[in-house]
C-alpha cells in the first residue's frame, strides 16, 4: 500500500512519524494500564500479550511461509514442561525461558522435516497427528507431567515495590514487545523475503535460489521457538500445569487468533490475539457457545475479509486518507 | 496364535469404523481436493440426532436412516451455503480447508450447547456383552455388526461409484470438472451429492462407534484421526485404498494394544501417518499428483 522510493525508506520499521506517534501512545497506554487498580484487566492484558507472542509466531509460518500446521498445543506443552523442570531444578527464569524456546524449536525443526516433502492438507495433518500425541504422551507419562495430578510451577517473584501480577505485567509487555521487534524485523530481512516466496510458489522460489529445506525448517524452529516461550509464560501465569491444558482446542485457539488477526500481518496477530482472548469473556457464562463464534468468525473472514481485522483495518485507513474525495 | 487371531478379529470390527470415516474423507478429497476437517463433527452431530430420535421412542430401524439423512443434509448445505459462494470469491484450497475447520467449531460448539456435555449412553439394538464363538474365538454382538455394517456400506458405495451413472458422473467430476461440466453433468449437484455421501457414511460409522464409546460432544474426535491415518494410509485419492488402510489401522491398533501397551494405542496411528507421509505420501493406492510452476 505504501509507495517507497528508496531500499533505506523501504527497509525501515516505522516509515511515517504519524505511526510512530500512534505506537508511542499505544505502548504508553500500556504502561499506565496497571496504575489503574482494575485487577481483572492487568489479568487479561497479560494473558493477551502471552498469546500475541505465539500467534504472531505461527503468523510467520502459517501466513508468511503458508505452511499449515494444528500442532501449536504441542508445542506451547513442550515450552511450558521444559520450563516447569528447568524452574524446578532452580535454573534461573531467563534461561529457563530461553530453553523452553530452543526446545520448542528443535522439535518444530523436527516437525518441519516432514513440511520439505509435504504440502497443505498433508502438512495440516502431520502437525495436527503430532499435537495430539504430544497430549497423550503427557496423559500418559507421569515422570514428565506428573500425570493427572499436574505438576506446579513457581510464580515470578515481585520486583521494585510492585505486586507480583504487576511485574509479571511489565515482564510479559516487555517480551511481547521484543518479540514483535524481532518478528517485524526478520519479516524486511532476506529470510523474511525467502518465507513470502516459499508461500507463493515454493518451487520458483527454489529456482530463484532460496534454500527450501533451509528456510522452511528456519520457518517451523522460529514459529516453534516462539511458542515455546508462550508456553512457560502460560505456566508462570497460572502456576500449575496439567496435560488438559493443552488439548486440541488450544491449536485450534491460536489459528483462529491467526486467521482473524489476518495472515501475514504481525499487527494483525496482536489484534487476533486480542480477539480470541477477550471475546469469549463477553460470553460470560455461555462457554459452550465459545467454539460457535469462532468458527461463525472463520466463515465470515474467509469469505468476505480475507486478509482479516488487519485487512479490514488497512482499507478503513485507506478511505480516511483523503477522506471526502474518493 | 488364538490369541493373536482374536486381536486380529477385534482389529477388523474397529477397522471396519475407520474404513467408513475414511472412505468418507476420500470420497470429499478426490472430488473436491478439501480435507474436511468437520468430518468428526458432522457424525457427532448426526449420532445426536440418533441419540434424541431414539429418547423420543422411534425405532431403530427408522431413527438411524432418519440420523444419517440429517448428516447428509447438513453436509450438502454445508456445500452450498459456505463452499459455493467462498469458490465465487475465489478461495484458495487452504482457504477452504480453513472454512471446514470452521464448520466443525460451529458443530462442536453447537452440540455442547443444545445436548450438554455429560456422557451417554445410546440405546443400541446390539450389545457388546452378548458374545458369540466360533472355535475358541470370541466376538461380540455389536463387533460383529459393525464389522458386517462396514463391509455392506463400503459395497454398495462400491456398486454405486463403478456401477451407475451417478458414480460415472462422480467420476467423471472429479477427474476433470470443466470437461464434466461441457459435456452437460450438473457438477454442482454432484459435488454435494458426494458431500452428502460421505456425511452420511460418517454419521453411520458414529452410531456404530457411540456404543462402543461413550456419547459426548468430542466422542469422534478420536475415531476421525484415525479415519484420516486411514484415509492417508491407502492414498487420499483412492476409495478401496480407504477400506484398506481403515482395516490395517484397524487391525495394527489393535495388535499394538495387545503386545506392546494399550497406553500408547491412540498414538500408533500418528506414527503410521507421519511414517507415510515420510516414506510414500501418496499411500498405498493412491496416485501422485504432479504440481507445475
Amino acid at each position: 500500500m505504501d509507495l517507497t522510493e528508496s531500499y533505506r525508506e523501504e527497509m525501515r520499521l516505522i516509515r511515517k512519524p504519524w505511526t510512530g506517534a500512534g505506537i508511542g501512545m499505544i505502548v504508553l497506554a500500556l504502561l499506565v494500564i496497571p496504575w489503574l487498580k482494575m485487577d481483572y484487566l492487568v489479568y487479561m492484558a497479560t494473558v493477551v500479550f502471552i498469546y500475541a507472542i505465539g500467534i504472531q509466531g505461527q503468523n510467520i509460518l502459517i501466513g508468511y511461509t503458508g505452511q499449515i500446521s494444528f500442532g501449536q498445543a504441542g508445542f506451547l506443552a513442550i515450552g511450558a514442561y521444559t520450563f516447569g523442570h528447568a524452574s524446578a531444578l532452580g535454573i534461573p527464569l531467563p534461561l529457563g525461558l530461553l530453553a523452553a524456546g530452543a526446545m520448542a524449536g528443535i522439535f518444530g525443526v523436527i516437525v518441519g522435516f516432514p513440511s520439505l516433502r509435504l504440502k497443505g492438507p498433508y502438512l495440516a495433518i502431520a502437525t495436527m497427528g503430532f499435537g495430539i500425541a504430544i497430549y497423550q504422551i503427557l496423559l500418559n507419562s507421569e515422570v514428565i507431567s506428573g500425570g493427572r495430578m499436574g505438576m506446579t510451577v513457581k510464580k515470578m517473584p515481585a520486583l521494585f515495590g510492585m505486586t507480583q501480577q504487576v511485574t509479571f505485567y511489565y515482564f510479559t509487555l516487555l517480551l511481547a514487545l521484543i518479540f514483535t521487534l524481532i518478528s517485524y524485523n526478520t519479516i524486511s530481512s532476506y529470510a523474511g523475503r525467502a518465507f513470502i516466496a516459499i508461500r507463493d510458489n515454493d518451487i520458483a522460489a527454489e529456482a530463484m535460489g532460496v534454500n527450501l529445506a533451509r528456510y522452511k525448517l528456519l520457518s517451523f524452529g522460529m514459529s516453534s521457538f516462539y511458542l515455546g516461550v508462550q508456553g512457560a509464560l502460560f505456566s508462570l501465569l497460572i502456576g500449575f500445569l496439567e496435560p488438559n491444558l493443552f488439548t486440541f482446542m488450544e491449536s485450534v485457539t491460536i489459528f483462529v487468533g491467526v486467521i482473524i488477526g489476518g495472515l501475514a500481518s504481525i499487527g494483525g496477530s496482536i489484534m487476533g490475539a486480542a480477539f480470541v482472548i477477550l471475546v469469549p469473556q463477553l460470553l460470560g457464562a455461555m462457554k459452550e457457545l465459545v467454539p460457535v463464534i469462532f468458527g461463525v468468525t472463520i466463515l465470515v473472514i474467509l469469505i468476505f475479509e480475507p486478509h482479516g481485522i488487519a485487512g479490514r483495518w488497512l482499507k478503513i485507513r485507506l478511505y480516511f486518507r483523503n477522506w471526502p474525495f474518493r | 496364535m488364538r490369541q493373536f487371531m482374536q486381536y486380529v478379529i477385534s482389529g477388523l470390527a474397529t477397522g471396519s469404523i475407520y474404513a467408513l470415516v475414511a472412505l468418507g474423507l476420500a470420497l470429499i478429497y478426490r472430488s473436491t481436493r478439501i480435507l474436511n476437517f468437520a468430518h468428526g463433527d458432522m457424525a457427532t452431530t448426526g449420532t445426536f440426532v440418533a441419540f434424541s430420535l431414539l429418547g423420543m421412542n422411534l425405532a431403530p430401524i427408522i431413527s438411524f436412516p432418519l440420523a444419517i439423512l440429517s448428516g447428509s443434509l447438513l453436509a450438502m448445505l454445508f456445500y452450498f451455503a459456505i463452499l459455493v459462494p467462498a469458490q465465487r470469491r475465489n478461495a484458495t484450497p487452504l482457504g477452504q480447508i480453513i472454512l471446514t475447520v470452521g464448520l466443525g467449531l460451529i458443530l462442536q460448539g453447537l452440540i455442547s450447547y443444545l445436548w450438554g456435555t455429560d456422557t451417554k449412553t445410546l440405546d443400541f439394538p446390539l450389545s457388546d456383552t452378548k458374545l458369540w464363538r466360533f472355535q475358541g474365538l470370541v466376538i461380540s454382538e455389536l463387533g460383529l455388526g459393525t464389522f458386517v455394517i462396514g463391509l455392506l456400506g463400503s459395497g454398495l458405495l462400491y456398486l454405486l461409484v463403478q456401477k451407475t451413472r451417478l458414480g460415472i458422473a462422480m467420476r467423471a467430476t472429479s477427474e476433470n470438472l470443466t470437461a464434466a461440466q461441457t459435456l452437460g453433468i450438473p457438477t454442482r449437484m454432484i459435488l454435494s451429492l458426494s458431500w452428502g455421501l460421505a456425511a452420511g457414511l460418517s454419521v453411520l460409522a458414529g452410531v456404530f462407534l457411540a456404543p462402543a464409546l461413550l456419547l459426548d460432544p468430542f466422542f469422534m474426535l478420536e475415531p476421525f484421526l484415525k479415519g484420516f491415518a486411514a484415509a492417508i494410509l491407502g492414498g487420499l485419492n483412492s476409495l478401496p485404498g480407504a477400506i484398506l488402510g481403515g482395516l490395517i489401522i484397524g487391525v495394527a491398533e489393535s495388535l499394538a494394544g495387545g503386545y506392546i501397551t494399550i497406553a500408547f494405542k491412540n498414538t500408533l496411528a500418528f506414527l503410521i501417518i507421519i511414517v507415510i507421509l515420510m516414506v510414500r505420501h501418496e499411500g498405498l493406492l493412491g496416485t501422485e499428483f504432479k504440481e507445475r510452476v
